[in-house]
């Protein structure tokens, strides 16, 4: 992606935001909307904010923090301490050192811990970004995907703690329950639909899939803000009307390798940029 | 039955087999390991509690059966779904369709972030296509556009709706759609305005 100045950028996104307004108008015909959005989505492709994230991840990553004032340059995120170039594109897996099955945020909280010292709670108080403040940790994730950019996804399931993480996954993926009956299948389990306007992946398909996880982490335009893939699944979760997942435990972890599985063969092509 | 096949695609049944990457994996994840993690990895926020991930008979068997529970189960389910609905003690279905309207674009409601006692919608647009003037209208569920110009409004027609919208288990075992009155999520006025909503000449759904 060409540089921007931040003012350019996101005066690039608010016009193709008042572009969807008019496009979606003008399409009139319910079966011309779809249309008229993918124009919307192929013009905030050209301008994505996520990569001021990405910068400030990319410096969090080699400042030396916490109490033991290190960096995470040693970090071990799955191809060896201090490799970056390529991993996320083969995470959720297992890691000896933990005997756990980590995604990328679940890892990261690892380094930042047993590395740098800083408190777990310290780390997870602020998972996610909001108005009131950005969290460090979607900035270094923003900063790890945008390194596996051109890699292809290849999550395999070698260990038998994978293929437990995996049908764990599955299980949650078809589990009905709450007040209003709702499964991730009920909205991501058939082709070409949408809830209002948005378009709803069938992740039960290579092809959906793919087209999903490769384009996850976001930048979210509606919110202003960069999202990281626990994100997406805690807000799943509450419009599932489901109690809250605990951030980056085994049952969003498992979830997440159920997807990048399935995602498989596909080039990855994030961070995104969402409506 | 027609208006039965109208409603009927809600509850559009998966693919019985397990994705091809699983190699169907299921007994890989044994029942009281899956517990446990729902248990461990959930936790209560604003009004949404941990007992909503305890399923009741129609969740466990559509769960379990991806949807495509048999037919002598599936009839006997059914048939206890039916006995759910409270049917309007006046016996009238027909509400305010324009107060249905406001309840049908409106989405909130049961959700984490939602306020306890705080206003509940219909969502109804979040999957259903119901007037031409909406276009921002999801495709989850079938199109009821025009549904009571096409139906007409007969006493049947009326308290199948009315049903329909009180309990959409009673009538497809596995639908998608929420059941808005077993789960209080509805009042039984609110959803007499939803069923004049969807069949009165007058509305925005049968008249553009």
């Amino acid at each position: 992606m060409a540089p921007h100045s931040a003012m350019g950028c996101r005066r690039a996104v608010l016009a193709a935001a008042a572009m969807l307004a008019a496009l979606v108008s003008a399409a009139g015909e319910p079966d011309r909307t779809s249309e008229a959005i993918a124009k919307y989505r192929e013009m905030l492709d050209e301008a994505n904010p996520a990569e001021f994230d990405e910068a400030r991840g990319a410096q969090l990553w080699k400042t030396p923090r916490g109490p033991r004032q290190v960096s995470l340059e040693r970090c071990d995120l799955g191809k060896g301490p201090g490799v970056v170039k390529g991993v996320y594109a083969e995470l959720p897996r297992l890691f000896a050192d933990s005997g756990r099955v980590q995604d990328l945020e679940s890892r990261l909280i690892s380094c930042m811990t047993s590395l740098q010292g800083i408190p777990e709670g310290d780390i997870v108080a602020r998972p996610f970004s909001t108005d009131a403040g950005r969290s460090d940790i979607e900035a270094l994730v923003a900063y790890v995907v945008g390194q596996s950019r051109g890699a292809t996804m290849n999550v395999s399931l070698r260990d038998p703690a994978e293929h437990i993480a995996y049908a764990l996954g599955e299980r949650l993926f078809y589990y009905r329950a709450g007040p209003y009956d709702f499964s991730c299948a009920t909205c991501h389990s058939q082709d070409g639909r949408r809830i209002r306007l948005q378009d709803l992946p069938n992740l039960t398909t290579k092809l959906g899939a793919q087209r999903a996880y490769t384009t996850w982490p976001a930048y979210r335009v509606s919110q202003g803000l960069f999202r990281s893939f626990q994100w997406r699944l805690n807000d799943c979760f509450r419009q599932q009307r489901f109690p809250e997942p605990v951030y980056a435990s085994e049952a969003t972890i498992a979830l997440t390798l159920f997807i990048a599985v399935n995602a498989g063969g596909a080039v990855y092509n994030g961070p995104g940029i969402k409506r | 039955m027609r208006i039965a096949r109208h409603f009927a695609s809600i509850g559009i049944a998966l693919a019985g087999a397990c994705t091809a990457a699983s190699a169907c994996a299921q007994d890989a994840a044994p029942e009281p390991l899956f517990e446990r993690m729902l248990q461990r990895d959930f936790r209560p926020k604003g009004i949404a509690s941990v007992d909503r991930l305890a399923q009741d008979e129609v969740q466990k068997l559509c769960t379990e059966t991806r949807d495509r529970p048999a037919a002598a189960e599936q009839a006997r389910v059914l048939r206890e779904q039916l006995a759910k609905i409270a049917w309007p003690a006046d016996g009238r279905f027909l509400g305010d369709w324009r107060a249905g309207e406001r309840l049908a674009q409106d989405g909130r409601g049961m959700t984490w972030a939602d306020r306890p006692g705080g206003p509940v919608g219909g969502s109804c647009y979040a999957c259903h296509q119901l007037s031409a003037t909406e276009i921002a209208h999801g495709t989850i569920g079938p199109s009821l556009l025009h549904l009571g110009r096409e139906r007409g409004a007969s006493p049947e027609m009326q308290k199948y709706v009315y049903g329909h919208i009180y309990n959409a288990k009673a009538y497809n075992l596995c639908s998608y759609m929420p059941r808005f009155g077993v789960s209080g999520a509805l009042t039984e006025q609110q959803i007499k305005d939803l069923v004049a909503l969807l069949l009165d000449p007058e509305s925005p759904v049968n008249r553009d």
